[in-house]
């Protein structure tokens, strides 16, 4: 995978960040403030040309410049968390021309841990690490069996679909939905689905065969 | 949705730039929506900086000038603001005694917050964070994030402005600020949701008769939904979530705020309400702000905050102000 893998990732990530936003605003709204899906379409077009101005020839410097961009562009708690996300990963890919499925799982495992550090959230708080975390797991495992890339970004996209749904039963005790108590079970957490929906961006620029 | 604005991307902008026009004091850059005194950074003095999700006007950018704040950065309508804006407005009123970043707990804003901070301390800058958190709706800070920031941001602004002003260290500004939050409790009631303009439609439905208690400042859902009522019981319901925490007694600072679609009528019968709570506690206010403060778009509501006053703060509360939203003595 080469940086121009990750640009299209992130492209496909814009993508549909920008086709599901009303839907990230409507969780935001039953159990936040209603800017989800603004904010991370904003962040994300606003990665895009970013990455269309700057030179960006290696895998780590595509994330990196995600990172700070979503740093820059987002505010909310989406800004920092998923710019301390991309940041990480792209600190962890460094300066090599190209990354392999070992070094995309180091990656993201190292978003992760800047997600976690960050926001001090555990799985099971009802956040987007309940995505991420599950999806780093199932690829670390993919890859430990053997599996060809794209099967194993299969298994990280299903994961983190899985891993959102699974929010919807939660009672939230980060962020602004922990406010509601009680009566933030019975929705999807926004973070978490927005996750799912951007590592669901991954397998799928995968699955166009250029994850070699 | 029926909002008067030209685009739902361009209101905060547009806003500012209506902002600009109307007050000379302040300069405003609309592009990085930052807004400092047009005097620019005093110097020796502290460096006040504040700023937040937009749609609470006149919090913050109302408050900057004389006596009050040297800057707020504004976000996206209740989005906190980016850290490439706070570092921005840090660098614009640092006048060598260090500055101080009044922060409303809100995950989103601690986060940038603490971001800028960093990147200041990469300056050279020495920055202190003081985070409000008086909202008494918020019962767990176990199970949750931690009590939100309201209606004493407005109390801390003008009281560690106050003392920021007479040459105050940055320690005590900050010591100022801090002990005002923790002599502060607010408790908010919504009676009808608002409609964040890119959204383009209410964040949450409440019925003809229902109300939600415990709300924040973002159109969030509160804590519990109730029945409507006479104001004297809505106003007792908050009254007695704050005194059950911070039990009312000698001198206090009340203000009764506008949610952003409350009449003035309807504030000052509230008011009166408190008043009587209040006195049957055996307490006084002392002193009192009454109208649209910290606001929640065209939320209709209100929200109730209670600080009980020393000697000292009373004083500062007293000393001079002049900013578009709070002016006196001057």
């Amino acid at each position: 995978m080469d940086a121009a893998f990750f640009r299209a990732w992130l492209a496909e990530a814009a993508a549909v960040v920008e086709s599901q936003r009303d839907h990230l605003t409507q969780l935001d709204a039953a159990i936040g403030d209603a800017d989800h899906g603004i904010n991370l379409a904003r962040g994300f077009g606003a990665v895009t040309a970013a990455l269309e101005q700057a030179s960006t020839p290696s895998p780590g410097s595509v994330l990196t410049l995600a990172g700070s961009t979503l740093i820059s562009k987002v505010g909310g708690a989406a800004g920092p968390l998923y710019g301390m996300a991309f940041r990480q990963a792209g600190k962890s890919l460094g300066s090599k021309p190209r990354a392999d499925l070992h070094d995309l799982a180091d990656a993201l495992e190292a978003a992760l841990a800047g997600v976690q550090k960050l926001g001090a959230a555990r799985e099971g708080e009802k956040t987007m690490v309940d995505a991420l975390a599950p999806a780093v797991s199932a690829l670390g495992k993919a890859i430990a069996e053997g599996a060809p890339a794209g099967a194993a970004l299969a298994a990280l996209a299903d994961a983190a679909a899985a891993g959102a749904q699974a929010t919807i039963s939660m009672q939230a005790l980060k962020g602004r939905a922990s406010y509601l108590g009680p009566r933030s079970v019975g929705h999807e957490d926004p973070g978490a689905a927005s996750t799912a929906l951007i590592l669901r961006a991954l397998r799928d620029v995968g699955a166009r065969g250029e994850a070699t | 949705m029926k909002k008067l604005i030209n685009a739902p991307e361009a209101v905060v902008t547009d806003a500012l730039a209506g902002v600009a026009a109307a007050h000379p004091g302040l300069a405003v850059d609309i592009e990085n929506k930052v807004i400092t005194r047009a005097a620019g950074p005093t110097r020796g003095k502290v460096g006040l900086v504040s700023g937040g999700g937009s749609g609470h006007e006149p919090l913050h950018v109302g408050f900057v000038g004389f006596g009050m704040l040297d800057a707020a950065c504004p976000g996206e309508v209740f989005t906190s603001p980016v850290p490439d804006q706070m570092l921005a407005a840090t660098r614009a009123v640092n006048g060598g005694a260090g500055v101080l970043h009044i922060v409303k707990n809100y995950t989103g804003d601690v986060l940038n917050f603490e971001m800028a901070a960093d990147l200041a301390s990469d300056d050279g800058i020495e920055v202190t964070q003081v985070v409000v958190n008086d909202d008494v709706a918020v019962q767990d800070s176990l199970y949750t994030a931690g009590r939100r920031g309201v209606g004493a941001t407005v109390f801390v602004e003008k009281i560690a402005g106050a003392l920021a002003e007479r040459a105050a260290s940055l320690a005590d500004v900050a010591a100022a600020a801090r002990e005002v939050n923790e002599r502060s409790r607010s408790f908010g009631v919504a009676l009808t949701s608002c409609t964040v303009p890119a959204a383009g439609k209410p964040t949450f439905e409440l019925g003809d008769s229902e109300i939600e208690l415990g709300i924040g400042i973002h159109g969030e859902p509160g804590r519990s939904r109730g029945e409507m009522a006479p104001a004297a019981d809505i106003a007792a319901a908050a009254m007695d979530a704050i005194h059950a925490d911070l039990p009312l007694s000698g001198d206090l600072l009340v203000m009764v705020n506008g949610m952003g679609g409350t009449p003035l009528i309807e504030l000052y019968l509230l008011f009166n309400e408190v008043n009587k709570y209040v006195q049957g506690k055996g307490a006084r206010i002392a002193r009192n702000l009454v109208g649209n403060y910290i606001t929640s778009l065209e939320m209709q509501g209100f929200s109730v905050t209670v600080c009980q006053l020393t000697d000292a703060l009373a004083e500062l509360w007293d000393a001079p102000v002049d900013t578009p939203a709070l002016r006196w003595g001057r």
